[in-house]
C-alpha cells in the first residue's frame, strides 16, 4: 500500500469510524427507550 | 443505498486527475463540508421559526440541525487535514484564513451545547440557543466566500464563477456524493428527532403515573 492508498483509506476509514460510532450512540438510546417503555407498561399493569 | 452508490462511483467511475489518488478525498469531504454548512443552517431557520413563530417542537429540531452540523464539521476538519497532509505536508496551516475560518465556524457551533445545557431547560434556554444559532449562520457565507476571496489560494477552489474545474464524469460524482451526504443528514436528523421526542413523551409519561 503506498503512503498516498494510505491517507485515502484513513480518510473513508475516519468518516466510517465517525458514523458508526454515532449509530452504535443511536441504537443504545434505542435499547434504552425500549426498557422504559417496558418498566412504564408493567406499571400500567401493576396499577390494573 | 445512495451513499452505496456514491462510494462506488468515486472507487470506479472518477477518473483521477493531477492530484492522484489523494483527489478521491475532495468527493467525500466537499459534500460532508456543504453538507454541514446545510446542518447550520436549517438549526439556525429551526431558530428563526422558533422565536418568530413560536413553532412547536422547533426549538428541539433546531439543536438537532445544529448537533449535526458539528459532526459534519468535525469529519470535514479532519478529512480535510488528512488530505492537506500528504498534498501540503503539514495537518495544519494557520496562515490559511479559510481554515481557520472553518475551525471559528466548528468552535462557534461547539461553544453552542455549553451555552444550551448552562441553562435550566425552559422557554429561556429555547430563546437563548435559537438567538445563537441565528448569529452564527453569519458565519456560513464568510467561511464560504473566504475560499473564493483569499489572497493566499493554497486552498483549492473546485468551482468558480465560470463553473466547476473538474470533468464531468467527476462533477457528476461529487452531485452523487453530494446528494448522499445531503440524504445521509436527513436520515440522521429524523433518527435523532424520533428519539428525542419519544424520550420526551416518556418523561412526561413517566411523571403521569407518578
Amino acid at each position: 500500500m503506498t503512503t498516498e492508498e494510505k491517507y485515502v483509506a484513513a480518510a473513508y476509514l475516519v468518516v466510517f469510524v465517525v458514523l458508526l460510532v454515532y449509530v452504535l450512540i443511536m441504537a443504545a438510546k434505542v435499547a434504552r427507550l425500549e426498557r422504559t417503555i417496558t418498566e412504564l407498561v408493567e406499571r400500567v399493569r401493576a396499577r390494573g | 443505498m445512495l451513499l452505496g452508490v456514491a462510494i462506488a462511483m468515486v472507487a470506479f467511475y472518477a477518473p483521477l486527475d493531477e492530484d492522484g489518488l489523494n483527489q478521491k478525498i475532495f468527493y467525500f469531504h466537499v459534500p460532508i463540508a456543504l453538507t454541514a454548512y446545510a446542518c447550520f443552517g436549517w438549526g439556525a431557520w429551526k431558530g428563526l421559526r422558533h422565536l418568530w413563530k413560536r413553532s412547536p417542537g422547533a426549538d428541539l429540531e433546531s439543536y438537532v440541525a445544529i448537533h449535526q452540523g458539528v459532526i459534519f464539521a468535525a469529519m470535514t476538519l479532519v478529512t480535510g487535514s488528512i488530505w492537506a497532509r500528504y498534498r501540503w505536508g503539514h495537518w495544519w496551516l494557520w496562515s490559511s484564513k479559510q481554515l481557520v475560518l472553518f475551525l471559528v465556524l466548528f468552535l462557534f457551533y461547539s461553544a453552542y451545547f455549553m451555552l444550551r445545557f448552562s441553562v435550566e431547560p425552559g422557554p429561556r434556554r429555547a430563546n437563548l440557543s435559537a438567538v445563537y444559532a441565528i448569529f452564527g449562520v453569519v458565519l456560513i457565507p464568510v467561511s464560504f466566500l473566504a475560499i473564493r476571496l483569499a489572497s493566499d489560494y493554497i486552498h483549492p477552489v473546485a468551482f468558480e464563477p465560470s463553473g466547476p474545474q473538474m470533468s464531468g464524469s467527476q462533477f457528476l460524482t461529487f452531485c452523487v456524493c453530494l446528494a448522499a451526504m445531503l440524504s445521509l443528514f436527513a436520515a440522521l436528523y429524523r433518527l435523532e428527532l424520533a428519539g428525542k421526542r419519544i424520550d420526551a413523551r416518556l418523561r412526561e409519561l413517566r411523571e403521569l403515573l407518578g
